[in-house]
């Protein structure tokens, strides 16, 4: 069990600021996923925290003790890598017991632990045989037993679903979320995939251009984004994102959506946070997921939070499970997720309720989220 | 080894570096003494140690042995075998690289029964002992009428160049992308067309590996020069070693260092240039077919 | 696509040439080893009185011990320096590049040119020795390559000068193949740098051993310019290798169908390495 913190770690390769500021304080048994597009940073923190580069800046504290100097050695953590690593000369018996051997844990124990290891990952038919002869799962296994084996305090996984295919990724996601149950270990993990993140994650770390952009639980990341970055990046499909002008409505506001020439489309807004006040006239960034808008069926009564609205269909797309609908919202386009019996056509003019309650608002300069 | 912690000044980088300047060192000093010893008049190497430097430099043993010193019977220096030399590698680079390009695009481009076995036995050709030639061969280039000549020497480095030009030309050709050749075919490019429009164009690495590697073998071969050549034929290596081996009564040390620094020159100045096209001939000269 | 005429056509003078020239010459050397030739070749057959002749001469075990021991310190000492300076320029230093030209360099000279050098540089006469006695170490005695018994490990010296950069660049490419995330994850199980070398890098480098054995091997067989000019053969003849003999049985001692048979040897040694390292790599392209 640990805790870990990073305070303030920055790294920079000559001129090139990799990573700005980066504080974050982990409890013990937390699943934290770091996520971000490639090059924002997030496998560079994970080297840093391993201890296989270090920082330019800034201090790693686990338990609270300061491992900034320590080598990856003598962090007492365990790392799988997205290639598994796994050594090629060795059994996959041998490669669960390297590192207990590296720290000289006595040899009956290293067998015990063997053993529950591949128990508990299910391999103990394959601990004779050698990597290449296993496959892409079993290899993923394998590298996971090698990391529990010593029981470390910190478990670091560098995108290690990325090199299965679509179905062994989903099956495997589910393995790790067991184990981490299971275990009740303390774990970061890397990620490119946002499905990931929100599945695994007790938090989310988002990051882009070597900047935290928000650290928080799935449903925060999700349903509160701090910026339109996270909006956009988490969820599919991505949160609409319009920009609107906030204007007085009587006693209360509105949003006027226009673009071009088109007629505006007006959306009344329910009570909201005070600090919408300030933004009274100007433009701001309208954020609605696909999943809060629904038809406007005969015989249904808008709920208290929701307004209607008016579209154009564009583009219907049946998922099977759902069905996406883009439509053209005062020359924006607008996502909607409606059920699998919808049916609209394309061209065709409809009537939608959006429930506002799920509504959030971005400031249009700086892009944050206006609480 | 991957190591991304700052590489700082510890103990034991200075260590690392200590030892490998020394190791180094060692490797340069035959060439050290050699230079050295090349600008040192005779009774300073006799006196002296061979170490140090020259307390009276003279070129002399330089002039003795490109022009004056006693080859064989002649007092001609290494000059004419040195021209003699590059007689002999010039069309021999050529004409053994021409060929290693035409049999690695034939044996990449074409299927026809046997091909695999052919390069086999091509690529063995390359690792037998030369010794078991020369008997036979002597024979054929008497019967030629090419014993002694340059022209002998040309024909034995060709054919005995061919294993490994074919090598390096059918590897590289084995990788190359085989939709541009397709594409070229569909086009309407024949046998010639693909060979010259599309293949050597894009040859540039493999021919400067070849010619590197046949420069610096055939300008660096003995064997064969000294069996198959004449006093009109020696190339540069033999007339060194004639320098060197046949000098009875006064060994002129610097004369000889002279000359192998003479004999070493041309295959050094292409190191330095080409460094790792260099390199690479001898892995891919290493490395399986 | 299927070979037509004119590929097959233009492929044939490289097959006549090495059909001829190699093989065809090998067989014609290997009938003249069952000849009696002596001066001139012959063609009367002889049975195998060459090979009994050969196996008898002192001159030939001389020969075949030499190559034993210099095959196997020259194999064995090439490859720990090479595996060893390949691991000390692995090390991320400034200057590789120069360090690796240096090593390398030897490759570029000739066998002559490297012979002449080191005869003069162990000769104990103007080389180490005197050297050493005009710098005040009196007692320093290195007169090896006078030595008949030790004169075989001068020989070890310079061929081994020469290609250790050879070995060197071999090994540095096989450390460099050497999957990354596989170190880094052995540093994250708590293993030091000579712990990786040891149990994750080295074993690793298994085909690299036996190509550099290989190739070594096949040197050291050949190895005929090194000899000649670094000692002659000398002192005596306690530096001659079956190459050596070869020469000299073949044209100076007019014994044409011994040397013959002394190449036939060389040629089944040689076989012997190399043929079995041949297969398996065809065999590994065939199977892709």
């Amino acid at each position: 069990m640990a805790t870990l913190d990073l305070i303030n770690v920055q790294k920079s390769f000559g001129p090139t600021k990799i990573l700005h500021n980066i504080s974050i304080s982990m409890a013990d048994g937390e699943f934290l996923v770091l996520v971000g597009p490639s090059g924002c940073g997030k496998s560079t923190l994970m080297n840093i925290i391993a201890g296989l580069e270090e920082p330019s800046a800034g201090e790693l504290r686990l338990d609270g003790r300061d491992i900034t100097p320590l080598p990856p050695a003598d962090r007492n953590i365990s790392m799988v890598f997205q290639s598994y690593a796994l050594y090629p000369n060795m059994t996959v018996a041998k490669n669960i017991e390297f590192p207990l051997a590296m720290r000289k844990v006595e040899k009956s124990k290293r067998a015990e632990r063997i053993k529950s290891v591949a128990r508990l990952l299910q391999i103990e038919h394959l601990l004779d045989r050698k990597p290449r002869q296993l496959s892409g799962g079993q290899r993923q296994r394998v590298a996971i037993g090698r990391a529990l084996a010593r029981e470390p305090r910190l478990y670091l996984f560098d995108e290690p679903l990325s090199n299965l295919d679509a179905q062994l990724r989903l099956d495997m996601r589910t393995e790790i979320k067991k184990l981490h149950q299971r275990l009740g270990a303390t774990i970061v993990y890397v990620t490119h995939d946002q499905i990931e993140a929100m599945t695994l994650a007790t938090r989310i770390a988002v990051m882009k251009g070597g900047v935290l952009q928000q650290l928080g639980t799935p449903y925060e990341v999700y349903n509160r984004p701090a910026n339109t970055f996270v909006a956009g990046f988490m969820g599919s499909p991505r949160m609409n994102l319009i920009k609107a002008r906030l204007v007085r409505n009587g006693s209360e506001l509105a949003l006027d959506i226009q673009t071009g020439t088109r007629p505006p489309v007006r959306i009344e807004l329910p009570d909201m946070p005070p600090a919408m006040n300030a933004h009274i006239g100007s433009e701001v960034i309208a954020g609605v997921r696909a999943e809060a808008v629904d038809l406007a069926r005969p015989g249904r009564v808008a709920g208290p939070t929701e307004r209607a609205f008016d579209a154009r269909v564009e583009v219907i797309e049946p998922t099977g499970a759902d069905t996406l609908v883009v439509l053209d919202l005062g020359g924006n386009e607008f996502t909607v997720r409606l059920g699998p019996d919808a049916s609209l056509k394309p061209g065709q003019d409809a009537r939608f309720f959006v429930d506002l309650a799920k509504l959030v608002c971005f400031d249009a300069k700086t892009e944050a989220l206006i609480a | 080894m991957a190591d991304h912690r700052s590489q700082g000044f510890g103990a034991d980088r200075i260590l690392l570096y200590a030892v490998l300047l020394c190791l180094a060192l060692l490797f340069l000093l035959p060439v050290y003494v050699m230079v050295v010893n090349s600008v040192k008049p005779l009774d300073e190497i006799r006196g002296g140690n061979l170490m140090a430097l020259p307390v009276v430099w003279t070129i002399e043993p330089w002039l003795t042995a490109w022009s004056t010193a006693q080859i064989g019977v002649q007092p001609t220096g290494l000059k004419p075998y040195f021209l003699n030399s590059f007689l002999l590698v010039v069309p021999a680079v050529a004409i053994s690289t021409l060929i290693g390009a035409l049999n690695g695009y034939i044996l990449t481009q074409f299927r026809f029964r046997g091909a695999n076995l052919l390069f086999a036995a091509m690529l063995f050709s390359v690792f037998i002992p030369f010794q078991i030639v020369l008997i036979p061969m002597a024979k054929t280039l008497g019967i030629l009428g090419l014993a002694g000549t340059v022209k002998g020497l040309i024909f034995v480095n060709v054919v005995y160049g061919i294993g490994f030009t074919t090598l390096f030309f059918r590897n590289y050709y084995a990788a190359f992308p085989i939709e541009l050749i397709r594409s070229a075919r569909i086009d309407g490019a024949d046998f010639f067309g693909v060979l010259f429009r599309i293949l050597l164009p894009s040859s540039g690495p493999i021919i400067v590996v070849t010619v590197i590697w046949q420069f610096t073998n055939i300008w660096n071969e003995f064997l064969f020069g000294a069996s198959f050549s004449d006093y009109s034929s020696f190339p540069i290596t033999v007339a060194l070693n004639n320098l060197v081996n046949s000098s009875t009564g006064v060994k002129e040390y610097n004369v000889h260092f002279a000359g192998a620094f003479i004999a070493a020159v041309p295959t050094l100045v292409v190191y330095l240039i080409s460094g790792k096209y260099f390199v690479r001939g001898l892995m891919a000269g290493s490395v399986k077919g | 696509m299927r070979a037509g005429v004119l590929p097959k056509l233009l492929l044939s003078p490289s097959v006549l040439l090495v059909l001829v020239c190699v093989y065809g010459y090998i067989m014609f050397t290997i009938y003249l080893s069952f000849t009696s030739s002596t001066l001139m070749p012959s063609y009367e057959w002889a049975g195998t009185a060459s090979y009994q002749r050969l196996f008898a001469l002192e001159n030939w075990h001389v020969s075949l011990n030499n190559l034993w021991v210099f095959a196997s310190l020259y194999i064995g000492v090439a490859i720990v320096l090479g595996l060893g300076f390949a691991i000390l320029i692995d090390q991320h230093i400034r200057a590789e590049t120069a360090f690796r030209s240096i090593f390398l360099y030897p490759m570029a000279l000739s066998f002559i040119v490297t012979g002449t050098a080191w005869k003069w540089l162990l000769d104990p006469g103007v080389g180490l020795e005197h050297t050493m006695h005009d710098l005040g170490w009196e007692s320093f005695a290195f007169g090896w390559i006078k030595d008949s018994d030790k004169a075989i490990y001068c020989v070890v010296i310079a061929a081994v000068w020469q290609t250790t950069g050879f070995v060197m660049a071999l090994f540095l490419a096989g450390l460099r193949g050497v999957d990354a995330e596989q170190i880094s994850a052995a540093r994250v199980d708590g293993a030091r740098s000579w712990q990786i070398y040891l149990h994750i890098i080295i074993p690793q480098l298994g085909p690299v051993f036996v190509s550099a054995f290989v190739i070594l091997a096949h040197m050291a067989i050949k190895s005929y310019d090194l000899i000649v000019a670094l000692t002659n053969g000398g002192p005596g003849r306690s530096t001659w290798l079956p190459s050596v003999f070869m020469y000299q049985y073949s044209f100076t001692r007019n014994e044409m169908s011994v040397g013959a048979a002394s190449a036939v040897m060389m040629l089944a040694a040689i076989g012997l390495v190399v043929l079995p390292y041949l297969f398996s790599e065809m065999r590994k392209v065939k199977n892709g």
